[in-house]
Formats: C-alpha cells, structure tokens, sequence
C-alpha cells in the first residue's frame, strides 16, 4: 500500500510532463543483431512506424496497401516506414521468409519479447505512428480499414510540408 | 515510509538538475474488456452470477531523459469467463524505475525479460490469456562494449496479485564477432553466439522426497548468416526438477530448436527441427496450467487467424515434443503470366509434432513413476504419437485496383487428448477459406469471408460466413456466423453469430458485440488457456495516449 501511495505522488509530476518523442529501448533487424530504436531516424524527414505481426491479417493487408504506394510516398515526401513485428518467437523466424515472400521495399525490425510495443503503448495491432523531423509522435491510429491509407499519407504530408 | 519517500523526492529533484535540456513525457494506455452474460443451455452457456465480468489495465509510463518509471493498474472484477478465476480483485501488479546510464542500464521493481530463444527464461504479458509473469526484483542491462551485451537479474515471479514462491536468479551474454571486429563489419560471414544461465531456489518441504532446492537450467545459441542463408540454434538443458508438470520426476530435461532460412527479395524458405524434452519450468515446483512459467518453448506452428482453421490450435508440449516447420512464401511479380497486372503472393506451410520416444528405466518401474527417473529418451528419438500436423496453401492476389482476395486450404491434425484432455479421438480436417475484400470508394470496403470446415469425427462439419463493411474512416460493422450443420445429434447443431459495431478513431478503438462464443481453446504461442461457450453482449475499449 505504501509503494502504492509513492507510486500516485510520483503520477502527480506527469501534470508537468509532455507527451512525445519515441522511447529508447533494444529491438533486433530481421537477423537477430541488437539495435537501439535511436537508429530509427530519417534526416529530419517523417517516419512512419507500423507495428503488425505475421499472424495479423489486417497488419499484412495494411503492410501490403503501404508497400504498393512506398515509392510514390518516398518520391513525394521523402518519408521513411519502419515496419516493426511483435512477433514471439514462435512466429519470429518466419518473419524475414514473409517479408522477403512479399517483397516489401520498407525496413522491417523485430520486437519478438513487446519491449517496444509496451513502451509505445501499442495495446492491439496494427497501430501506426506518424513522427515529425524530430521524432515526436504527431499522429498514430490503431486498426486498418481500406482507405487508412489515404489519411496516413495526408498526415505524412502536412508534416512534409511544414518541414 | 518517510524513508523511502525522501530518497526518491531526492532523487527527482537532482533529475530536475541532471535534465536541463529535458521534460518529463507522458505517455500510457487503457484497456477494458465486459461482458455481459445471457443463459444459453443449448450451446452450453451458463448463468453468470454476476450477470456482468470485466478485465480492466491501465499504464502510464513516465519519463525524462535516462530515467523512466511506469505503473499498471489492473481491475478484475470479476475475471472474465475462461480467465483464471484467481485473478480476481484489483491492484498495481506493475512498477518500475529504470535509468540509462551511457553502458549500463538498471531496472528495479517489475520488469520483462526474454534471454535468447526463451528456453531459460521468459517473461511477458499476454492480455488475451490473462498471462503476465512480470518479475519483480533487479535487472541489470550492460553493454560495456562493441558487440557485448550482457544482463543479470534476480526477483520473484508475479502469480496473480500476489508473488510465487520461488527466488529466480538469471544471467545471459550475447556476442556479435561482427561488431567486435571491425575487419569483419561488411564480411557477407555473420556470428553471434551467446548462453544463458537460470536458477531458482525453493525451500523443499516434502515430508517424503528429498527435492532439489535449487534447479539450474543453462543454454547456449548461436546465430550463423552467410549471405541470404541463416542458421539458428539454441540447446538447452535443465537439472532434475520434480514438479507438478512432470508427475515429481527426477529426470533432467534438454531442448534444442534449430530454425534455417533462405531468402531473397520475392522468395523466403525456412526449415525448422525442435525437440523439448521435460523442459517445463516453474517459478513454483507445486504450479500448473499458466500459474508461473519461468521458461519459454516456442511453438512450431502456424498460428491460423480464421475461425474455422483456428477451431482446433496447436498446444505446446514442453514436457515432450519433437516437431517439424518448413515454409516457402514466394512472390510472383507483376507482369508475368502468372503473377498478372499486380503480381501474386503464394505461402506454404507444412507443421509436424509428435512425442518423444520413452523408454522404462528398468523392467519393473513403469514410465514417469513418481520418485524415480521417470523413463529415458533417446535424443533423436521420435514417438509415435502425433500431437498436430498443419499444412496450409495460401494465395494472396489483387484482382483488380478495387477488389483482392485470399484463397486457402488448410489441413490439420488434431489429437484432441494431447491437446485439450478431452478423449474424442484424433480429428481429420480439410479446411477451404475464400477471403475478398472490395474497395467501393475510398471510404467504403466490403470484406467477405466464406470458409468450410469437412471432417468424419466427432462433431463433423462445420461452415461459417462474415460480411464486414467499413465505412467513413474508422466503422466497423460485421455481421457473421460459425454453423456446426450436420452435427451427427441433430440438436447439436449450433449456429454462433455474432454482430459488432467497432468505432476506431486516431488511437482509441470502441468496439461492441453480441452474440454466441463456442466452447474451445484459445491460444497464443502454443500456450492456451480454456474458453467456455459464452452467450451475451460484450464491451471493447482501448486508448493509448
């Protein structure tokens, strides 16, 4: 009970606080190297960060709808989509074979233990971020309909064009 | 109280200082699942006493600079039907405060952790089970140089509200030798090896056996790439542990997965053995069900997510399994004959578990006797028991800019006593999907499933339709239903339909529901947890912020 008295005061300092930039935590590429998630960057551009998994059928239809527009969004905006797998390591090693399988063109991270997607709040997948030039979270969507699409990239635009 | 209090204003207030350049960022989420429950004797749905059950979280994450601190708040009041009922009440499972110093990161309170492939160790949160076997101790990070990464750690395992009995002492290294080197930076030749080793201490108080105290369990991995080839390997090994899993045993066990894949850009192919041999692990010798896992042995299966190839799921058997996995996904470029105007993705699956081989240790003791070695198993030897076996097609293909779908077959193995207890035989099933969906505008989708499930036993066949029509950015309406028809007790023959209405906007999601739930299992990673045949409304609300 104590711990949980220190605990509500210390919530009591979130009134100051800001909501933003990603978290800092260990994430792993397709072949099991540790990277920090400071290495999603993109010179000042915006990046598009889409947690899905193999398993999720909407998170493969919203991959598949991203990778056939990448290279238009790339050309008009310069964004950069890092798609990051919350799958365990029950479905981990099929993650590279379905993504090479699909031939997405975007850079594909693993976060097979949820380190990543608890610090992101991701409660569901799919859930989208869109984060300005300098890394803050300026939009984010959970769930994928036909059409998300369009309002992603209008969101990647606005930030373009104020850049 | 006062004594701890000060310490941590201190500490805040000299972060203050630390932090010129920072802010304090907030971020959290929010999940809360009810339902409410209607009597339905046909399908087997019983009265709720409580008439409404709900499982509710709450986190917040605080952070500024190196240092971050997050709670959770959790609410079962009561837990949800097919959710352990010792769940029940309501508390903060979860605290921590964590700093980042430049090589050296320290976490103290309640922490995830996942050493290698997870043979050793495992710990994580998985709502839709009602599984969460945070530790709470300290956990130290360390990266002290190019390619080294190492993490030590000692606590106590969550059980519920409360804590389990055992003390787990842990530590792990992993090596890169291409980050160590810098000659071998660009080499197309990639190695990283690491090992990892798991104690847990527990007070025997058995009046006959004399237990182990402390049970040791170590593993070593490796990860070998060579251009588009990779190999990885893990084998673990784990000191005799009588425990309630193992039926007081006191044979060692020993696992090993080993996975290869081969890919390119358009081609992926992987090939996968793993055997697990008396590798159940818990935080609590006397635990069973999901109550206290420390380790974890992945599953070696498709996780299917249509009803009907999900109506019968692979259970992992980490006490003894050997199994199989061989995929190809492949993609047919645009332009070709086959491939069309848009190009056309094909997968291929094919999964196999079987027992392991057991033999008596002698002519008088029977196999998994109480007190004894329990049996011997040659390493490479393959039972005859067959748990699963999964082999699926998938062709994923865009017909045109406003029309795609998904065509499937799926054939499955299911031993119903290995996996859910129940003694209903071994069950043959042959699964067809037919999944399109149809842009109409912008705005505007129509999905369509059709499956069909055909099988000789038990209940026999099985069909189910869902239309699902999302319209102006974020509804969800859909209507579907899951029909046992030619059930061979003609009363038997259920329909379960379902209506919802979801509401998502940026990232908050409302969704609500009314229908029937057949009786089953649910599983996520070949741990499953029981779902009794529910009938009612039920409620789905989630933000984060």
């Amino acid at each position: 009970m104590k711990w949980n008295i220190i605990w509500l005061l210390l919530l009591g300092f979130s009134m100051f606080g800001q909501s933003g930039s990603i978290p800092t935590v260990e994430i792993k590429t397709m072949d099991g190297k540790i990277i920090s998630t400071d290495s999603i960057t993109n010179e000042g551009k915006p990046i598009i960060i889409s947690f899905w998994a193999t398993w999720c059928k909407p998170c493969i239809k919203e991959l598949t709808t991203f990778a056939e527009h990448y290279d238009e969004w790339v050309e008009e905006t310069g964004v950069k989509l890092f798609a990051i797998s919350v799958d365990d390591q029950r479905t981990l090693p099929s993650v590279k074979p379905l993504v090479n399988g699909k031939a997405w063109p975007f850079t594909v991270y693993c976060d097979p233990n949820g380190d990543f997607k608890r610090a992101m709040n991701v409660v569901n997948v799919p859930h989208t971020f869109v984060l300005d030039g300098k890394r803050q979270i300026a939009w984010q969507h959970s769930t994928f309909a036909e059409g998300s699409e369009d309002e992603l990239i209008e969101q990647v635009r606005k930030i373009a064009k104020k850049h | 109280m006062k004594t701890i209090i000060i310490p941590i204003l201190l500490f805040i207030f000299i972060s203050e200082k630390s932090f010129p350049q920072s802010e304090w960022q907030v971020s959290g989420d929010v999940q809360m699942d009810a339902q409410y429950y209607l009597e339905d004797s046909l399908i087997g749905a019983n009265k709720v006493n409580e008439k409404i059950l709900s499982n509710n979280y709450f986190n917040l994450y605080l952070s500024r600079g190196s240092l971050n601190m997050g709670i959770r708040y959790e609410n079962f009041s009561n837990p949800m039907l097919g959710f352990d009922p010792r769940l029940k009440g309501s508390g903060f499972p979860y605290k921590f405060i964590e700093y980042k110093f430049p090589t050296l990161t320290i976490t103290a309170g309640n922490f995830y952790e996942q050493f290698g492939l997870g043979l050793t160790l495992r710990s994580y949160e998985e709502r839709s089970l009602g599984f969460d076997n945070a530790l709470e101790g300290i956990r130290i990070q360390s990266h002290p140089w190019k390619g080294f990464y190492l993490k030590a750690l000692i606590g106590q395992e969550r059980l519920f509200f409360s804590k389990a009995e055992g003390i787990l002492r842990g530590a792990d290294f992993e090596i890169n030798l291409n980050e160590v080197f810098d000659s071998l930076k660009q080499k197309p030749f990639q190695f990283t090896f690491g090992g990892s080793v798991v104690s847990r201490y527990q007070v025997d108080k058995d009046p006959i056996y004399k237990l182990p105290e402390n049970v040791l369990t170590w593993a070593l991995r490796y990860n070998l790439g060579y251009n588009n080839l990779r190999w990885n390997n893990e084998f673990a090994y784990k000191y005799n542990d009588p425990n309630a899993t193992n039926g007081y045993i006191y044979k060692e066990g020993n696992a090993l997965i080993s996975v290869i894949t081969y890919t390119r850009k358009g081609l992926g192919i992987l090939l996968g053995a793993k055997r697990a041999d008396n590798m159940d692990f818990r935080a609590d010798r006397t635990l069973t069900g999901l109550a206290g896992m420390i380790n974890y042995v992945p599953a070696m299966a498709k996780i299917h997510a249509y009803s009907l190839s999900a109506l019968y799921p692979y259970v992992a058997q980490p006490n003894g399994e050997m199994a199989f996995q061989g995929q190809i996904s492949y993609n047919i470029p645009k332009k070709t004959r086959l491939g069309g105007k848009y190009g056309m993705d094909i997968n291929i699956q094919y999964d196999l578990s079987h027992a392991i081989k057991k033999k008596p240790i002698s002519d008088t003791i029977p196999i998994g006797q109480k007190g004894t070695d329990g049996y011997i198993s040659p390493f490479f030897g393959i039972g005859k028991e067959r748990y699963f076996e999964d082999a699926t097609i998938e062709i994923f293909k865009k017909i045109s800019p406003k029309l795609k779908g998904m065509l499937s077959y799926v054939y499955i193995v299911y031993n119903s006593l290995a996996s859910e207890g129940h003694d209903y035989g071994t069950f043959y099933n042959h699964i067809g999907i037919l999944d399109l969906t149809w842009k109409i505008t912008s705005k505007h989708a129509l999905r369509f499933e059709a499956q069909h499930l055909y099988k000789e036993q038990h209940d026999k066949n099985w069909a189910s339709l869902l239309a699902e029509y999302s319209f102006s950015k974020g509804w969800f309406f859909s209507l579907g239903d899951i029909y046992n028809y030619n059930n061979p007790d003609p009363t038997h023959r259920n329909h379960y339909y379902t209506v919802n209405l979801t509401r998502t906007f940026n990232s908050t999601r409302i969704s609500i529901t009314y229908g029937k739930i057949r009786e089953g299992i649910s599983c996520v990673g070949g741990v499953c947890r029981y779902v009794p045949a529910s009938y009612g409304f039920s409620l789905s609300i989630n933000t984060s912020f």
